[in-house]
């Protein structure tokens, strides 16, 4: 009796609390859109690197939509979000939000007349964000084309669309401090620790959520499922054979093939695609930060690893002999180097709590994006049927990681037939 | 020993199960229409189809396929009776050297009887696991539309006939 009266009560000042916030955002009055001339041209183009690593164009473009013109939809657990026009259009985009509405929208998530904005929107990374990257942002977002485009209304069940009710999710989990800078780190890290914590938002994707999709702050970055891929762990024991090198993470966060851990796939390709295009050295003070946080010990000794490559397999495994006739003539001692795949003992993908990305490559392919270099891997939907893909599936990871099969293999191979997605660089994920 | 069914017949093999399918086709059934370009599932001419989706036949294993239906370029029509797709794919002369053709015409059958009225967008992206590098692929476009239309008599004319 008394929990349930504790909790009650508790519940009580969280709704009167949330009933003050929620009726005190005011609207910012419109602005006539800033001549674009008005903005310095150093500014604009810093800005256009920051919507780079900040990632802006993958969730506030629809496919085959004009840059920025939103419309793109976003999958929750609570229905669908369409991401928000932040072109100059007066009427569809954000032309009349002054510096002050645009920086309140990063900082507080609340649009300029004052409406809660859905955490869809990562303001929770932006509050790290300094003041004055806000503003190049801006400064770049108000000097685009302004594309009339309005977006569709969002699909969420009740009570999840009463905007009102974010009030109560940002008493909770907005954070407002500013980026405070890491104590024992040097110029460097310290970089890439405000890139990788504030726009970036790398949790966005990396972190675990709880039920009301708020990131776990004791379990940043620790791995979660972003629109059926699994962005696997990056901090603490990270799910890679060998230890990445801050060379290797900078190449790999800018589209390239790395030896011993492969390519960015699925929602992280467009994301290295962005950070091929900004300066170097944000890409090395962002490598040099997450390698900060990768344990020392996760990486398997080489004799494991090269243990379990060369041992062959037992012919009456239907794994065995689908990897054998279909995967080994890229994956094992390829006879193309640009067919060469990865040695599958060094793949990460493997070695995830979740067959997920596995599924997606095996079903999907490898593509660069469009128009760039890159390794192909053919996709093999239709090819195979579910019950050889879980056989393959269990094989794989049986052989070349030596961990236990799968417990979940049976519905993701079954649930991602079903949806048959497309090429495994298109999906995206905020 | 394995058996596979192909174009509606029945075969029996005794290679080893990890056999890419198209080392039967050619070497056992003389089945030539599939046609080895790099073994690497990147150059789409050794495409057949199982259960009417294309496939790599250079890397899919006999294993995975027995009891799957597999169609292959012959299992279409014949130099005298071509299929819908074929009759179209000579009537826009739409090869140079050919070697690729096969693999188009399967994915373009494949995608036909998903689609029988595919715009441009759907055709280039049915296609485009086959490379073709005599630059035939405006030809090819053509043939697929055309086939299309043939494809849409030949539903319409089986619909009168049922009713």
């Amino acid at each position: 009796m008394k929990v349930l009266y504790g909790i009650a009560v508790a519940l009580l000042v969280l709704a009167a609390a949330a009933v003050a916030y929620a009726v005190s955002p005011r609207a910012i009055e419109a602005v006539k859109r800033p001549d674009p001339q008005s903005f310095d041209g150093a500014t604009v183009a810093h800005g256009e690197r920051l919507a780079l690593i900040g990632n802006c164009a993958e969730c506030h473009t629809a496919e085959q939509g004009e840059a920025y013109a939103g419309g793109r939809a976003i999958p929750t657990p609570f229905g669908t979000i369409y991401a928000t026009n932040i072109t100059p259009d007066p009427e569809t985009g954000i032309g009349t939000w002054s510096r002050e509405a645009f920086r309140r929208s990063m900082y507080e998530g609340l649009d300029r007349e004052g409406e809660h904005l859905y955490p869809a929107f990562p303001y929770h990374h932006f509050t790290k964000v300094l003041p004055e990257d806000i503003d190049a942002l801006y400064a770049y977002l108000m000097t685009r084309e302004p594309v009339r485009n309005e977006a569709p209304a969002n699909e969420l069940r009740f009570p999840f669309n009463l905007r009102p009710l974010l009030a109560g999710w940002k008493l909770l989990y907005l954070d407002n401090g500013r980026f405070a800078g890491l104590a024992d780190a040097d110029e460097k890290v310290n970089r890439g620790a405000y890139l990788v914590q504030g726009l970036a938002h790398c949790g966005g994707c990396h972190t675990p959520r709880n039920a009301l999709q708020a990131e776990k702050k004791d379990e940043f970055l620790q791995g979660e499922v972003t629109e059926n891929w699994y962005a696997p762990a990056i901090s603490g024991d990270v799910p890679a054979a060998v230890k990445w090198s801050e060379n290797q993470l900078a190449d790999y966060l800018t589209g390239r093939w790395v030896e011993q851990h492969g390519v960015a796939l699925g929602a992280m390709a467009p994301v290295a695609h962005n950070l091929s295009r900004v300066t170097d050295e944000d890409v090395v003070a962002i490598s040099a930060y997450i390698a900060s946080l990768m344990e020392d010990d996760t990486a398997e000794t080489d004799a494991e690893i090269t243990g379990a490559v060369g041992e062959r397999p037992d012919s009456g495994d239907v794994g065995a002999v689908i990897y054998a006739g279909a995967c080994a003539v890229c994956h094992d001692a390829s006879p193309s180097p640009f067919a060469a795949g990865l040695p599958l003992a060094f793949s990460t993908s493997l070695r995830i709590p979740t067959p997920l990305n596995l599924i997606q490559i095996i079903e999907n392919g490898v593509k660069p994006p469009e128009g760039q270099p890159g390794r192909y891997m053919p996709g093999f939907a239709g090819a195979l049927t579910d019950e050889q893909l879980v056989a393959l599936a269990s094989y794989l990871r049986g052989r070349f990681t030596g961990r236990d099969p799968w417990a979940d293999i049976d519905s993701v191979v079954k649930a991602t037939a079903t949806e048959g997605s497309a090429g495994a660089e298109i999906s995206n994920a905020e | 020993m394995i058996t596979l069914r192909v174009n509606g017949s029945t075969f029996d093999t005794d290679s080893d199960p990890e056999t890419p399918l198209l080392y039967v086709l050619r070497n056992e059934m003389e089945l030539n229409g599939a046609k080895f370009g790099c073994g690497l599932g990147q150059c789409g001419s050794c495409t057949v189809l199982a259960d009417n989706r294309p496939i790599f036949s250079c890397l899919t294993p006999i294993a995975m396929l027995s009891e799957r239906e597999i169609t292959t370029l012959e299992g279409l029509g014949s130099i005298d009776d071509p299929g819908p797709v074929q009759r179209a794919f000579i009537e826009e002369q739409a090869a140079q050297c050919g070697y690729c053709i096969p693999g188009m015409i399967m994915r373009a059958h494949a995608l036909l009887l998903q689609n029988s009225a595919p715009d441009e967008a759907a055709i280039r992206e049915a296609l485009e696991p086959s490379l073709c590098r005599c630059g035939t692929h405006l030809r090819i476009l053509r043939a697929v539309h055309r086939a299309s239309d043939g494809f849409q008599e030949q539903t319409s004319a089986a619909g009168e006939s049922t009713q």
